[in-house]
């Protein structure tokens, strides 16, 4: 398979909203519309994005808030579509870009171990044989059949961690979910990222914490504004993250002691 | 890895929205359909006994008010066995505002999903119309048991209310999908349909017979698509004869039409749901 996992063509996504950003009545919508005053906006998440991704390798996205980093992730989960160029992903994915999706209190964690499987479009039988694993993991097993209304807010993550990771999948798309949960928990979840890494699944991982970047990812994804600042191994990309970063806050500080 | 069973998504741009694309998602994800439709089921009756009977129990309790309201106080004449009269068109009629009512509030409240994992966007208005209609059919339990006290006669006619069903499923799913979609970007859609529901249910058939609505305001009446569909399912239980061929001609027009208009509306609109939601 010399095929990349992940193929972004010069992808480009915008988004047009209405510039008065106040119009959510339709009443008002009509009355300006006949008026001909609506006035709409292009905001640009991605421009000319353009990377691979060779399979069994993982890709650490960075940079500011903002910068479309999960845009990009979006677009390789196929929830979003670009405005210009292709995506292509090949493999079968576990998008993790919100835990706990679609978590319905009333129901119990084994209702919700279902239902977030079929969000996740697995099928009913393949989370009949993964439950056993997925309640060992996320250690519930005395509180399977409860509510999840009684459970806390660790209980809730470990779950739906367990449930997003508990799947055979060739490419993992991550965002940002290794900053929930306690000490114990994220060694947990790293440790389980580990073994994906070792059994060869591809793995996105938009990421604020740069020491995991460096540590877990063989390349990095700088994104700024939504263009590609920087692409190559991550350690270097990390290094020049930080370095352009740094720079920022002291051309702040000058301006700041200068004004 | 087998490299003859990696799916592989193609992510372009300009993809155009695409029916049997659209279908095949959504067969693709029929296990995540039957979830859904599972959720509404257990949390609208919270796993209660009361939950279920609460369904059979509403009607009973309507068809007594509007039978004392309507036998004593308003009288029409000309109908016998009020009750089954009314509830054979009111049952159907509730199916549709709370399926439309529930589908706007449905899709806003599964918005955030949409942001975070790919699903078929029309998926949770069938879902909601599926639902709907497992209620619907629980509610004729309690229709029948009052025909039975009531005396009126239960005919086999009622073999073709699937067929009535699936049409008028088909021209509420329509109008789910486009009120939804609207509701995405307008908040106060919600409250102006809420208002229209009672306007809609005035001018159908439904308390009132079709013979004392004066004849220039006949043809709102003729024109409203849910008179047909509602006598649809009135007429085998009620009269005990199969809806003629103009009112079944009628009806699948209104069913098509709606259905067709409300996809294409939903599917235009669903690419700025992103950025609403």
């Amino acid at each position: 398979m010399s095929d990349p996992a992940v193929d972004f063509r010069d992808v480009t996504l915008r988004y047009r909203i209405m510039a008065d950003r106040g119009i959510t009545s339709f009443k008002e919508w009509a009355i300006r519309r006949l008026t001909h005053r609506i006035h709409f906006l292009d905001l640009v998440a991605l421009s000319g994005v353009s990377f691979t991704l060779e399979p069994g390798r993982a890709l650490g996205v960075i940079g500011h808030n903002g910068a479309g980093k999960s845009t990009l992730l979006r677009v390789a989960a196929g929830i979003l579509e670009p405005t210009r160029g292709v995506a292509i992903v090949r493999g079968r994915q576990a998008p993790v870009i919100e835990l706990g999706l679609g978590f319905e209190a009333e129901l119990s964690g084994r209702e919700n171990i279902f239902f977030n499987g079929a969000l996740l479009g697995r099928s009913h039988p393949e989370m009949e044989r993964r439950l056993d694993e997925i309640v060992e993991f996320a250690d519930l097993a005395d509180f399977i059949d409860q509510p999840i209304r009684t459970y806390s807010t660790g209980m809730v993550a470990r779950l739906a961690f367990a449930i997003a990771t508990t799947v055979d999948a060739h490419i993992l798309l991550l965002d940002e979910v290794l900053s929930v949960g306690d000490a114990s928990f994220r060694l947990k979840c790293l440790q389980r990222l580990e073994e994906f890494r070792e059994d060869g699944v591809t793995i996105l991982l938009v990421s604020h914490d740069l020491d995991t970047v460096a540590a877990m990812c063989d390349v990095a994804l700088w994104l700024d504004r939504g263009t590609v600042r920087g692409f190559g191994p991550a350690a270097e990309v990390v290094d020049h993250y930080r370095a352009s970063v740094g720079e920022a806050h002291l051309v702040g500080g000058a301006i700041e002691t200068v004004g | 890895m087998h490299a003859t069973a990696v799916p592989v998504l193609v992510n372009a741009a300009g993809g155009k929205p695409n029916v049997i694309r659209e279908i095949r998602d959504l067969v693709a994800h029929s296990n995540l359909l039957w979830n859904l439709v599972h959720r509404d089921l257990t949390v609208r009756y919270k796993r209660s006994i009361i939950g279920f009977f609460w369904t059979m129990l509403n009607p009973l309790l309507l068809m007594i008010i509007l039978t004392v309201v309507f036998s004593t106080i308003f009288r029409f004449e000309g109908i016998d066995n009020y009750p089954t009269y009314f509830l054979s068109a009111y049952l159907v009629f509730g199916f549709f505002a709370q399926t439309t009512n529930q589908s706007m509030g449905s899709l806003a409240w599964n918005g955030s999903l949409m942001k975070q994992v790919r699903v078929p966007k029309s998926i949770f208005a069938i879902a909601t119309t599926i639902s709907g209609l497992v209620n619907l059919c629980l509610a004729y339990i309690p229709l029948f048991a009052i025909m039975l006290a009531t005396g009126a006669p239960i005919c086999r006619t009622i073999v073709f209310l699937p067929i009535s069903f699936l049409l008028i499923a088909m021209f509420t799913l329509g109008v789910s999908l486009m009120l939804s979609a609207l509701a995405v970007y307008f908040e106060d859609v919600q409250h102006m349909y809420a208002v229209a529901t009672v306007g809609l249910m005035y001018m159908t058939p439904i308390i009132y017979p079709i013979t004392i609505v004066p004849y220039k305001w006949l043809w709102v009446i003729r024109f409203n698509p849910l008179t047909h569909l509602f006598k649809l399912a009135r007429d085998p239980v009620y009269g005990c004869t199969l809806p003629g061929g103009h009112v079944i001609l009628a009806s699948v027009a209104a069913a098509v039409i709606a259905l067709v208009i409300g996809w294409v509306v939903f599917h235009r609109l669903a690419r700025g749901f992103y950025l609403h939601l």
